[in-house]
């Protein structure tokens, strides 16, 4: 199991590092989405894995790792507030720059107008 | 302890003249001497234990671990310079009182000088390699501040613009050479730096270090190539000049050399660079000095040749040649700041400095002129005077060196030629200003100065005459301490003498005086020859050289960094890849030993799924809406994984923020395009890929390496005191609010700054804000289906127990304050969903940001709340108590900290999402309002 758990946090980080590379910001944010996770089970995953077991006391008999779960549950909930300020600080930069290009403008030569607002409106 | 207020007088002396100068310039200038007198005083409380040969050295702990340390001695060198800074800086101040006019801020001027003054002591009695660069630094940036002290003057900031760029460069490559010196030694303390000598010397990186420290000392000593910017620095007030291009700034690199003499000279290496040096410093110097009608330019010139004939010495290697180093740097700075005190005068007095039109002043300022005569021919030479005797020392060691083999002929003669135009230049001092006809058209009539202003020079000239006279008496010793601290041991043996008998210095002496004579009264002929070579503007060509640095700079950053956050995202991404990359070729086996989970089939369909809805997200992505959803199922994947790996804190967690993500991400494409251009060239998308997939390679592996290994942890220790201590059974969440209570305090601090940041982005935004999608379709008309309003009204309060129970048993079972304010936030955007803002505006009428702030002031007050008890922040306090109906109940002051992460996470999800969501619903009801 531990190699299918390994395969698919590297999966998940080259999956987010691909998005976390476009050049649009809605990829972008997806992709520090998927990377997050994955960062998140690979700190989870130092305690080792173990199933069938616990962290409440007397509960079970063999205990999980506590210690790395404790740090990941505050990742959790940082990593969302982390994602909200990218995702707004992008429509920001859309409202204000009129494009979603993470640069701030359109790459030259792609046929794109370099503002897409002024166009819309 | 006393040695430290000789440099703390002067540092404090900085703000005495700010603070007087609106008492009138003399109570000024007398204020601002008081302190730096008291600390010469204390210098020279200290000779006697200094000329004992004992170490007078103070240390106080800086930074212990870093093995850095304030410390100040004082040997014979540090006293030499310390009474030459303090001695004429004292003069300065006097002559200043009477040379600046009431259109200058005297108070600022004496600030700047005071705190120059500080710098040059700082580097003359540091016991600290590090501090004395720092003091190095500083007499630089104070120099600057005098040099541009006139600002209004284009010529002033230019030439300070000037030599602060050259000598600041020069402080960086002596930086560079300290640090590599006290990693050779091991430390930066001075008495291990000087004991090193034979250890720096044989050490590979030894010419590098020589190289470096030279360059720091011949940018501050202006020695060629780098001597053009002394002459520009002449824009400065002339007490300015006085001290800093006489007796002070300039001497700072002579005085690096002295101090890294017993360490760093003795090789071949130190004599080739360090005397041809000087040596051509010395005759473009003297030359150049000649042909100069500026009386401040003829006297920079000659600072530059005489620091030249120093550096000669220095560069010769034998003991004695230290001593006549150290002879020089005595007299020259007495009779040069007289020279430069004179000068100003002059110009003061008749409005010029041009040598063409100051002509016969003899007549209208004799006293002047018979001080300013004898310090011109202390400068030449002339038998009786300072200068004639370390001049001889000069000549004697020059016939005595071989440092060029069979070419060792050349130095003593062109010593002589060099020293002939030193007689030429100061007779043209003498005789074309004093002398040779009558004034062309001066400004001012000229008269002598006031009394006082002439004191100064009255001194130091008294000082050439009685050096020149008695020299053993009045600084035989003094020059003996000094000296054997260049050299490091023992001295030779030799005399100071008024006469040393007719021997072959003293011919080279007349021959450079005839010589001289001669030149000068030729000088016409010299003239027209100088005349047909176009004069080399430096300021033009160091213009040019900084412009041209400047634009390859700005070549190379524009290459660099261009502004791309794509491309730095691939630079980051690349250098993390080869650092992770690297350790892993150096692991043998990727498998440990710790005993693998068999798989079954749920693990592995769920394995498969997750793995699929990934990949679905990255083929999809340009289809944002479809990509968002492939995500989703990730994140719930995710979650069940942490449900299977018993971690059902972390389950609860992630599905709930899951959800709030997921929303916020539909409301962030309402704002965005929702679908990404084809814009990535093949290339690219082959590039990312491969580095995605390599990256993702390599955190696989350290994964699997990491998790296939026996875990030593250290939660055992959470484990077994969480009930005891904390009070809990929930481990994870007695970790959460008690053992790392400081941490979790900090992480809901960051929760609420963030979603603060976020609702000033929100505030002030024009937002882009489609009356469609992207193909054209209008949103829809039906804004709140009425089963979802009907339904989700009804849930609300189930939420919301369902949010209160899972706080409350948090401490002992899955849950706490992070989860049951996820709960509470989904079900409170669950009604906005369903009714609108609008609708809910009336209905719930919280502030969020009080929210957000009650809840931190609550973890921050349950923190505090310890200290009343006499514990330390944050330390949890439980017990039991039986309450009717309930039963035991346990009450813990963990549970308040709980609150005030429940309220913080509440407050800083609604603050984010209701802030965004009510953009959406206010554009259309505005819309509609249009139609």
């Amino acid at each position: 199991m531990e190699a299918i758990f390994a395969f698919c946090v590297g999966l998940l980080t080259a999956c987010g590092l691909f998005l976390t590379l476009r050049g649009r910001t809605f990829p972008v944010v997806v992709g520090i989405t998927l990377l997050s996770y994955a960062v998140n089970l690979f700190l989870f995953s130092s305690g080792r894995l173990l199933i069938n077991g616990a962290t409440i006391l007397g509960q079970s008999e063999q205990y999980a790792d506590p210690l790395p779960q404790a740090l990941v549950l505050t990742a959790i909930v940082i990593g969302f507030a982390m994602t909200a300020f990218v995702v707004i600080l992008a429509i920001r930069a859309r409202s204000d720059l009129g494009n979603d290009h993470v640069d701030g403008r359109n790459p030259p030569g792609a046929g794109l107008p370099s503002d897409r607002l002024k166009e819309k409106n | 302890m006393s040695l430290f207020w000789i440099l703390l007088l002067p540092l404090l002396g900085t703000v005495v003249p700010l603070l007087t100068d609106r008492f009138g310039r003399t109570v000024c200038a007398f204020a601002t001497a008081t302190l730096p007198a008291m600390a010469l005083v204390l210098v020279l409380l200290q000779v006697p234990a200094v000329f004992d040969g004992e170490a007078v050295v103070a240390t106080l702990p800086w930074i212990p671990l870093l093995g850095l340390e304030l410390s100040v001695h004082l040997d014979g060198l540090a006293l030499l310079f310390a009474m030459l800074v303090l001695g004429i800086g004292l003069l300065i101040i006097l002559y200043a009182r009477y040379y600046l006019s009431s259109k200058d801020s005297m108070g600022l001027f004496y600030a700047y000088l005071i705190l120059f003054m500080t710098a040059m002591l700082g580097i003359v009695v540091s016991h600290n390699l590090l501090q004395m660069w720092v003091f190095w630094e500083m007499t630089s940036v104070s120099s600057f501040l005098l040099i541009s002290f006139w600002n209004h003057n284009t010529d002033a900031r230019k030439g300070a613009r000037m030599a602060m760029t050259v000598t600041g460069l020069g402080g960086l490559a002596l930086l560079a050479g300290v640090i590599m010196i006290g990693n050779i030694v091991g430390s930066y303390d001075l008495t291990a730096v000087l004991s090193s000598g034979d250890l720096l010397r044989e050490h590979a990186a030894y010419p590098v270090i020589v190289i470096l420290v030279l360059l720091g000392a011949f940018t501050k000593s202006a020695q060629f190539p780098f001597h053009f910017w002394l002459p520009y620095a002449m824009a400065a007030p002339t007490p300015v000049s006085a001290y800093l291009h006489s007796a002070t700034m300039v001497k700072a690199g002579i005085f690096l050399m002295a101090r890294f003499y017993p360490v760093l000279s003795g090789t071949e290496l130190w004599f080739v660079i360090v005397s041809l040096t000087g040596l051509t410093t010395l005759l473009i110097g003297a030359y150049t000095a000649l042909f100069k009608h500026d009386l401040k330019g003829l006297l920079a010139y000659s600072t530059v040749s005489h620091l030249g004939l120093i550096t000669l010495l220095l560069g010769m290697g034998s003991d004695m040649a230290a001593v006549a180093a150290v002879f020089h740097i005595i007299n020259h700075a007495i009779f040069k700041a007289s020279l430069f005190m004179a000068a100003g005068i002059i110009d003061h007095e008749t409005g010029t400095r041009d040598m063409r039109r100051l002509n016969g002043l003899w007549k209208y300022m004799p006293y002047t002129a018979t001080l300013a005569m004898v310090a011109a021919a202390s400068m030449a030479g002339v038998p009786l005077l300072n200068g004639f005797l370390s001049k001889e020392m000069f000549f004697a060691e020059t016939l005595d060196q071989s440092s060029l083999g069979s070419l060792s002929w050349m130095i003593p003669v062109l010593a002589t030629v060099g020293t002939a135009f030193s007689v030429a230049y100061s007779l043209r001092f003498i005789h074309d200003v004093f002398f040779n006809g009558e004034p062309v058209d001066l400004p001012k009539t000229p008269h002598e100065p006031p009394r006082c202003m002439r004191l100064p020079i009255d001194i130091l000239v008294a000082l050439c005459l009685l050096v020149g006279i008695w020299p053993a008496l009045l600084i035989g010793d003094l020059l003996a301490v000094a000296a054997s601290s260049v050299v490091g041991g023992e001295l030779p043996l030799y005399g100071l003498y008024i006469w040393h008998g007719f021997n072959l210095p003293l011919l080279m002496s007349a021959l450079a005086m005839t010589g001289g004579a001669y030149v000068y009264f030729n000088r016409e002929k010299l003239f027209t020859f100088q005349a047909q070579f176009p004069e080399a503007n430096a300021n033009l060509i160091f213009d040019k050289s900084v412009k041209w640095v400047m634009k390859q700079c700005a070549v190379f950053i524009e290459w660099f960094e261009n502004g791309s956050l794509q491309r730095y995202a691939f630079l980051l991404i690349l250098f993390a890849m080869v650092l992770l990359g690297l350790p892993l070729v150096d692991l043998d086996t990727t498998a440990g030993l710790r005993s693998q989970i068999p798989v079954d089939a749920v693990m592995l369909s769920g394995a498969a799924l997750l793995a699929l809805s990934a990949l679905a997200t990255v083929i999809w992505h340009r289809r944002r809406l479809i990509a968002l959803l492939m995500l989703s199922v990730v994140g719930l994947i995710v979650s069940l994984a942490f449900a299977l790996f018993s971690a059902p804190d972390l389950a609860l967690t992630q599905l709930s923020v899951e959800v709030v993500t997921i929303i916020l991400l539909l409301l962030a494409l309402f704002f965005l395009p929702q679908s990404t251009p084809k814009e990535s060239s093949p290339r690219r998308v082959a590039r990312d890929l491969t580095i995605a997939a390599i990256f993702g390679g390599i955190i696989g592996t350290i994964n699997y390496a990491l998790i296939t290994r026996p875990l030593d942890s250290i939660s055992d220790f959470f484990l077994d005191n969480a009930k005891t201590g904390g009070g809990g059974t929930n481990v994870v969440n007695v970790i959460l609010v008690d053992f790392r209570g400081f941490d979790t305090l900090g992480e809901i601090t960051v929760l609420g700054i963030a979603a603060l940041g976020i609702y000033k982005l929100i505030a002030r935004m024009g937002l882009f804000k489609p009356t469609s999608d992207d193909d054209g379709r209008p949103w829809t008309e039906d804004k709140h289906p009425m089963m979802l309003s009907v339904i989700s009204q009804g849930l609300l309060p189930l939420a919301l127990l369902v949010s209160a129970y899972i706080f409350l048993r948090g401490h002992n079972l899955p849950g706490g304050g992070f989860i049951a304010g996820l709960v509470t936030s989904i079900a409170i955007i669950q009604q906005y969903i369903a009714h609108g803002v609008d609708w809910l505006k009336d209905r719930l009428k919280l502030d969020y940001q009080k929210v957000i702030g009650s809840g931190l002031l609550i973890a921050t007050l349950t923190g505090v709340g310890s200290w009343a008890f006499g514990y330390p922040f944050l330390t949890s306090w439980y017990d039991y108590w039986t309450w009717p109906l309930i039963g035991e109940f346990e009450v813990a002051s963990a549970i308040a900290f709980d609150l005030g992460v429940y309220l913080t996470v509440v407050g800083a999800t609604m603050l984010i999402l209701a802030n965004l969501g009510q953009h959406t619903t206010t554009e259309r009801a505005r819309e509609t309002e249009h139609q």
